[in-house]
């Protein structure tokens, strides 16, 4: 069976296709070279003017685990927002959903129906893991995979305390992807989740951890390097510490300093980007910020944009969220200490256009697009549903494609917000093709899905198809196809067939002798036994809809 | 992995009897069955007879594929069944979940009396919370409001307060018990350190509640008591929350047997809140068992919402909503047009009333009024494998196949009534 896409317009950067028009072969849900005349093609899609690129890669997104169903269960009346049709805010539009806590199913239909094929939960607790993966395993159509948190458990810290070396905690890293069937490690502010279970409020990247006497920069240094070390393609990924503080810029230039060399994401940089100039003493630091990842090539960066409108802020950084709480809207939040493993904070946001800090936040992370040079260093997200609800994305397109529509929403911000932004200075207008890089090609490289994110042959066939229209905003909200591992399952817009895709994981090889002496830590010190911590790749699998696929990684460097 | 397979061996269990899910269990396949590392309740789950019991319609035997076919007719005919009980974990509510989908069904637990005083308090100002390994490794007061936690999780202060070893060299919790009635001896350390027990009724907490968070924001209370307890003895309580480095605030929301529980709850929550402004002081609702962590989370992360919620076949193409007065289960039984009642880990049976009622669910149930179906299932973390949260949400454990199956899973009966239904 051979599926031939005829006539697109691809803009596959991978293969460095800028709007070249030329067919796609499809056979086992891959995508193949030209078959020879004797083969024959079973069915035939006319892609004529039609733009078309890999499916697109969320690489930070909440979709899965404790927080989001904490934030579903203390906000039973977000689900009414999927109601709506007058979308709240003034700039945004009607493509512009503001529904922040879908369910499951929900979760997996409204990527898809965007030409979204996979999508990453970052902040995967590991002792909260199992959960992660039942919510992912209910997430239809979708691949995904978890980012599991180290930094704050008190297990590593014990490590980082007793001066053991290097290996010992490269070890630890690998046996705990492996646990948790997970494809990276991300840190959240570092140290500082555990710092708050002493009533420590605030940890600096040098300032010592009150009980462990360890700094944020000694953490960030050991587990890059363990990452690096063992292979892992997905570099740490890094939530800074201060998130949201006024003047929390320089923490961020630390910390891109801190990393050394080694490869380093930061995520969510937007509210790692604030200045402390005027008279709010609240001011951009996205030009600083830009360049200094423009500078260090190790370096990148998601933007964690946020939009107007009702959303949920649902994060791992316990200390700072006590502190955001107070901005809670509605009124309520929970702030959890979780298992010595890390905690969470889930407050509920609404980002007003006419508010000074939300308006200058909005266009921050804006600034920070346009001003960070590489695409393949920069990726877009607005941290679903922290900033906005993923839905949200074909807006931020527009807004980042077509500099008239921004100006415009620009002006409508917060007076006092736009004297203190460059924002309509800045005329650069992205580019399909730096679109495909930035949601497409530079998701999968850096992620390692060596098949995914682009059209070449012996690609995995996730395409997405778009009619070429002006407004951007309408041409990606609504593809008229969607090809999931080559079948066709969405039509204009919408889901025509129901699939289940895969959980994506790293596996590197390390020394099983570690589990001796985390045995012993368990059976001293925790609730559960270790045998029962550790996730079964079958767990994921007994359904029959799930499977784990587990991605080659780099070699081993230590 | 079969006990009646093999001569004599050690398993390890995780035991689903209430919400602390201990998983350090040892079962052995010995006659009688011994447990090792149990409690009483663990006891009674783990020796608990393996009964071959017959479905049934109207009381009379029939086979399972005759039971199934009638189960499935209710629910083709009836126009708003109530799907209650719900007693299961999360692949049977996974099952229960497709089904209510099909059938138009209203979904809440049996033990929501409670549970939803809990979920109104969080959803009105949210809170602050801790898990068990922290208890563990932190605590170093534990204030227990209205309930002696030991009578509905039996090995709390074995496991989390009397424990010698701890991360950070803290020394064994001061326990206080607030208002509490029952076992509070089990408050006495193994040194022989005995609780604080301030004796209130159960019925006064609300006021006793308001009296600390007024003392909580320095207020100035023109009393010398409060609904029989001294001032003197309130401050004291107050003070040693703030003095320590790590409080847990422990309440059973089950044993606030009171009008509008939830504001008791919220102003426990405040009180938290507000000494968090400083201190670190935190909390640990327990729950009230049968699944009802796992089918809440289960529910929410499918629906969108936790239970006392409804499928809404005719709505914008299907869709869930949310009620927590109207789709309860005392509410609906005047409403429904049919029951479907599950309870797999006890043999609770159904409330009385519904025709007609399917009953699907532990194998040793016995009925007063026999219901119109009823297929006895296995028991999960005996008879089959599932997974379970524990009580505080955060952590779900896998629960073991122990014994020969020879009863269908709960999740293999709905999903043929389910076919049968499409």
């Amino acid at each position: 069976m051979i599926t031939q896409l005829k006539n697109g317009k691809l803009y596959d950067p991978t293969n460095g296709k800028d709007g070249v028009v030329q067919d796609i072969y499809i056979r086992g849900g891959r995508i193949i070279a030209k078959p020879s005349s004797t083969e024959k093609i079973s069915h035939t899609v006319d892609l004529s003017g039609k733009v078309v690129m890999a499916g697109a890669i969320d690489m930070h997104s909440h979709i899965g685990g404790g927080k989001i169903n904490i934030a579903r269960m203390m906000l039973p009346e977000f689900q009414e927002s999927r109601r709506y049709s007058e979308p709240e805010a003034h700039i945004c539009s009607p493509n512009c959903s503001h529904h922040a806590t879908p369910s499951t199913t929900e979760t997996g239909f409204r990527y898809i129906e965007m030409g979204y094929t996979a999508a990453f939960e970052p902040a995967m607790m590991p002792i909260n893991a199992r959960q992660a993966h039942l919510e992912m395993a209910d997430t239809p159509m979708i691949d995904k995979g978890g980012y599991a948190m180290l930094g704050n458990d008190d297990y590593f810290l014990r490590l980082l305390t007793a001066g053991k070396d290097q290996k010992a905690i490269n070890d630890y890293v690998a046996w705990t992807l492996h646990a948790t069937q997970a494809i990276g490690i991300k840190v959240v502010n570092a140290g500082g989740i555990s710092a708050f279970k002493f009533n420590q409020r605030k940890l600096d990247l040098d300032e010592a951890h009150s009980y462990y006497q360890v700094s944020a920069r000694d953490i960030l240094k050991s587990l890059s390097r363990a990452v690096y070390d063992l292979g892992i393609a997905k570099p740490l990924h890094v939530h800074c510490n201060n998130l949201g503080a006024a003047g929390n810029f320089e923490t961020t230039l630390k910390t891109i300093e801190a990393a050394d060399g080694l490869p380093m994401h930061l995520t969510h940089i937007q509210f790692h980007s604030y200045g402390t100039e005027g008279d709010r003493k609240f001011s951009s630091a996205a030009a600083e910020i830009a360049q200094a990842i423009n500078k260090h090539k190790n370096i990148s960066a998601d933007v964690g944009q946020i939009l107007f409108g009702q959303t949920v802020t649902a994060s791992g950084d316990s200390m700072m969220q006590q502190i955001n709480a107070k901005h809670a809207n509605p009124k309520k939040s929970v702030i959890m200490d979780i298992e010595c493993d890390a905690g969470c904070g889930v407050v509920p946001f609404k980002y007003r256009d006419q508010n000074f800090v939300n308006a200058l936040q909005w266009a921050i992370g804006l600034e920070i697009f346009l001003s960070v040079n590489d695409p393949w260093r920069i990726f877009l997200t607005t941290d679903h549903p922290n900033g906005a609800p993923f839905t949200s994305y074909p807006h931020l397109i527009r807004l980042l494609m077509d500099k008239s529509f921004r100006n415009e929403a620009f002006a409508k911000l917060n007076l006092d917000a736009q004297a203190m932004s460059n924002l309509k200075s800045l005329a650069r207008e992205y580019s399909l093709y730096e679109i495909a890089i930035m949601t497409r090609a530079g998701p999968a490289k850096l992620i390692g899905m060596h098949d995914r994110g682009h059209l070449g042959v012996g690609a995995g066939a996730d395409i997405a198809v778009y009619n070429e229209q002006e407004d951007r905003e309408v041409m990606f909200s609504k593809p008229a196809y969607v090809f999931k591992d080559g079948e066709m399952v969405v039509q204009a817009g919408k889901v025509v067939k129901v699939t289940w895709g895969a959980t994506y994981t790293a596996k590197p090889e390390f020394d099983i002798a570690v589990e001796q002496d985390l045995k012993q830590y368990f059976d001293r010190y925790h609730t559960i036994q270790l045998a029962n911590f550790k996730i079964d790749a079958s767990e994921i699998s007994q359904d029959g809809r799930g499977r784990i696929i587990v991605s080659k990684q780099h070699p081993i460097r230590s | 992995m079969n006990i009646l397979d093999d001569s004599v061996q050690l398993i390890s269990a995780t035991c689903p009897a209430c919400g602390l899910l201990c998983d350090d269990l040892l079962v052995s396949n010995s006659t009688p069955i011994s447990v090792k590392n149990g409690c009483p309740k663990s006891q009674i789950f783990f020796t608990q007879a393996a009964l071959n019991t017959s479905p049934s319609m109207f009381g009379v035997d029939c086979n399972l594929n005759m039971a199934v076919k009638a189960a499935a007719k209710i629910l083709h005919d009836s126009n708003q069944p109530l799907f209650a009980g719900l007693g299961t974990e999360v692949q049977g509510m996974r099952s229960v979940m497709a089904l209510a989908e099909k059938a138009g069904a209203t979904l809440d637990h049996m033990h929501s009396e409670s549970t939803v005083r809990n979920t109104l308090a969080m959803q009105n100002s949210g809170w602050q919370t801790t898990t068990l390994t922290e208890v563990k490794n932190r605590a170093d007061l534990i204030v227990a409001i209205g309930t002696d936690i030991v009578t509905s999780h039996p090995r709390f202060f074995e496991k989390l307060v009397w424990n010698a070893d701890n991360l950070f060299n803290k020394t064994t919790p001061e326990v206080i018990f607030l208002g509490a009635t029952g076992n509070t001896s089990a408050g006495i350390s193994p040194d022989g350190h005995t609780p604080t027990v301030v004796a209130a009724e159960t019925e006064y907490l609300p006021a006793i509640m308001s009296a600390l968070n007024a003392m909580a924001h320095n207020k100035k209370l023109d009393a010398h008591e409060i609904a029989g307890v001294r001032l003197t003895e309130l401050k004291a309580v107050l003070e040693k929350i703030k003095a320590a480095k790590y409080a847990v605030i422990v309440w059973s929301v089950g044993c606030l047997k009171i009008t509008h529980a939830e504001l008791t709850v919220q102003s426990i929550t405040q009180l938290i809140a507000t000494l968090n402004e400083n201190t670190r002081v935190t909390g640990l609702p327990l729950n009230s068992g049968d699944g009802d962590s796992s089918i809440n989370n289960t529910s929410a992360w499918l629906s969108g919402y936790p239970t006392r919620n409804r499928f809404n076949v005719h709505q914008r193409g299907g869709e869930f909503s949310y009620d927590t007065y109207h789709f309860s289960t005392q509410q609906q039984l005047n409403n429904c047009d049919a029951l479907l009642w599950i309870s797999t880990f006890n043999a609770y049976t159904p409330p009385s009333g519904v025709t007609p009622t399917i009953v699907i669910g532990h194998p040793d149930m016995q009925f007063t009024q026999a219901p119109d179906v009823f297929i006895p299932v296995s028991i999960p973390g005996l008879d089959h494998a599932g997974t379970m949260f524990r009580m505080d949400s955060s952590v779900a454990l896998p629960l073991k196949s122990l014994r020969k199956q020879v009863l269908p899973a709960l999740s293999d009966v709905l999903r043929q009534i389910e076919t049968l239904l499409a």
